[in-house]
Formats: C-alpha cells, sequence, structure tokens
C-alpha cells in the first residue's frame, strides 16, 4: 500500500519533464504497472487525483495500462501470458520459466502543453 | 499553444534500485552480508533475531536495522543481547527503501560480519523494494497458515529462503509445513526453507549454516 510514494516518483518524473519543455500544463500521464509489482491500478489512479492538486498536472488524467505476466520457456522456448502467479510454462508445464514482463512500474508516455508553436 | 506527447520511460524504482545497488557494493567491499527479513507482523523476525544474536555470539558480529512505523521497542529487543541496533521509525510507510539503510550505514560498526535488516511488518510492499542485501528471508509463521505463499507471490518470489517459524506451535495448528514448502517452491522453485522455533532453539543449526555459507560466498568474491 505505498501507492503514494509511487505517486510522489510519479511527480518527480512529470516536473522534470514539464520544466525542462516549458510545460504550463500536464494533459495526460501513462504508466504502465505490472500484475506483480504489487501496485494497484485504482489506488494509483486516486493517489494521483489526491497529489495532483495545485500542480500543474491539477485536471491530467492518469492512464494505468496493466501488464500481465510473460514467461520464457527455456525448456521448450514458448512464451506463456498469465493475468495470475502461475509459475508454469503453458506448452511444457516447466516451472523453470524466466519472468520476462509483468514487474514493471514505468511512466511510459507523458502528454504536455507547452506555449512554443 | 501546442501539445507534446513524451515518451520517457521511466522506473518508478530505478532511484531505490541505484541507492541499493550502492549499498550492496559498500557492503560488499566491506566484507558484511546483509540480510533482509520480511514478513508480516508477529510472525517472529525480532524474537529468530534475539535467537540468532545467542546463536553468532561466540563466532560472528552482528549489528541489526530495525524497521517499524513506531517505537524503539525492537531495537531494545536487540540491544538486551548486546548488539547494537538502529531503528528507523518510517512514520507510517509501510516498508523500508534503500535511502533509509543508505543514512545509517555509516553508523554501522566496520568489524561486524552480518547486518540484519529487520523490514516493516508487511508481506506485500517490502517484496518490492531492495536494499541492497545479499539474502533475502521470507518468514512465515505456523499460525499464519501454509496457504500464504500463493497470496503473496511476490514476496516469496523475491526470497533467496523461507523460514517457517513458530514450530513449537505445530501440534495445535492444522499448519503442514510440507504443504507450505511446496507452495513456495511452485512460485520460486528450489527455494531453501527451513523450519525453525527461535523459541525453543530448534532448526537454528541450518539457518546458521545457510547464513554463515553466504558470507563465506561473498568473502571469497563468489556471491
Amino acid at each position: 500500500m505505498h501507492e503514494l510514494s509511487l505517486v510522489a516518483s510519479i511527480f518527480e518524473i512529470i516536473e522534470a519533464e514539464a520544466a525542462k519543455h516549458g510545460a504550463a500544463r500536464v494533459i495526460s500521464v501513462t504508466l504502465k504497472v505490472g500484475v506483480l509489482s504489487g501496485a494497484v491500478p485504482d489506488l494509483l489512479v486516486s493517489a494521483f487525483e489526491a497529489y495532483r492538486q495545485g500542480t500543474r498536472a491539477e485536471g491530467s488524467r492518469l492512464d494505468v495500462v496493466a501488464v500481465p505476466i510473460r514467461l520464457r520457456c527455456p525448456d521448450c522456448g514458448g512464451s506463456t501470458v498469465r493475468e495470475d502467479a502461475d509459475f508454469s510454462c503453458a506448452a511444457c508445464g516447466s516451472r523453470r520459466v524466466e519472468i520476462v514482463e509483468g514487474r514493471e512500474l514505468l511512466v511510459e508516455r507523458i502528454e504536455l502543453e507547452t506555449d512554443d508553436a | 499553444m501546442t501539445v507534446k506527447t513524451l515518451t520517457v520511460v521511466r522506473d518508478l524504482l530505478a532511484t531505490n534500485r541505484q541507492a541499493a545497488a550502492a549499498i550492496r557494493e559498500e557492503l560488499r567491499g566491506r566484507g558484511i552480508l546483509a540480510v533482509n527479513l520480511l514478513s508480516s507482523p508477529g510472525s517472529g523476525k525480532t524474537t529468530l533475531l534475539e535467537a540468532l544474536a545467542d546463536r553468532f555470539r561466540d563466532r560472528y558480529r552482528l549489528a541489526v536495522i530495525e524497521g517499524d512505523i513506531e517505537t524503539e521497542r525492537d531495537a531494545e529487543r536487540v540491544r538486551a543481547k548486546g548488539v547494537p541496533a538502529w531503528q528507523i521509525t518510517t512514520g507510517g510507510a509501510c516498508h523500508l527503501e534503500a535511502k533509509m539503510i543508505g543514512q545509517v550505514l555509516d553508523r554501522i560498526p566496520a568489524d561486524i560480519d552480518f547486518l540484519f535488516i529487520e523490514n516493516v511488518g508487511n508481506l506485500v510492499c517490502p517484496a518490492s523494494y531492495d536494499l541492497g542485501e545479499q539474502v533475502r528471508l521470507v518468514l512465515l509463521s505456523s499460525p499464519e497458515g501454509d496457504d500464504k505463499p500463493a497470496k503473496y507471490p511476490q514476496a516469496f518470489l523475491s526470497a533467496d529462503a523461507l523460514v517457517l517459524t513458530k514450530t513449537d506451535l505445530l501440534p495445535y495448528l492444522p499448519f503442514d509445513p510440507a504443504r507450505a514448502a511446496a507452495e513456495a517452491r511452485t512460485i520460486k522453485p528450489g527455494l531453501p526453507v527451513f523450519a525453525v522455533s527461535a523459541l525453543r532453539g530448534e532448526g537454528l543449526d541450518e539457518l546458521v549454516a545457510y547464513l554463515a555459507g553466504a558470507l563465506e560466498r561473498l568473502r571469497s568474491g563468489r556471491a
């Protein structure tokens, strides 16, 4: 339940980018959140809405893209997508799988409004 | 007025990961093995540390960093065993972060062998934060139930070893250590599992040997 501290990190990133590009307003932020990241998308959105008050992201939108678990199997070379923590290869059943995706906690995209033409 | 869309791809945990990497490097240089203890509240982290302090007394020097939302209680318990301890009170935060460890690191005696970090009691959030440790132990106590690994996969996935605690209570509970171990290993194949009663001093030899082996590997440059 550390979504608020994650949102503080999001704001460090968007403030830095907004300042760099001379943006007065942030329109939207896109996050990629892996199923295994430990962060809950709905709570991130609530924390974001609380945090944005009085910042240049006030009125902006947080889009959360949930990333399922993707496993790669070293035994058969198969790729498996899982919605929950079932760490087995769908093709051969191996449990020696490598987790390729699903741990992400990334700010992927920021949409800014700038004054320059 | 123009709208710019920036593709940034910035990891929210990158700052923590960098701080953790710096801590890991510094401790490796000092020959200190850091152990991060994760579990839910009341599963016996501090009692295990007290028992390990007794076991290690003649052979190794320890220091402990205690993470709690409030109070110095756990640090006081460890100090009563003659082990230097630093309490980090997070003031509400549900986990320790690497920068909090970094702030205490300079005060840790240079000649210790093990630095134990007792994380905030919580089986969810601490799993996401690397503290620069070499070994992450997840504790699961028998009263919690043997069905917990599948409910908290991140904690067990990130662990280097599982410690089943409070085995002295097994006669009174439906907890099956073999089932808990098997479930944890479906998440993390090959996970070492230790079953201990810190209160009675049972099962600690294997855990002590595991930690001593990890220290040996760190110092010989094999970890």
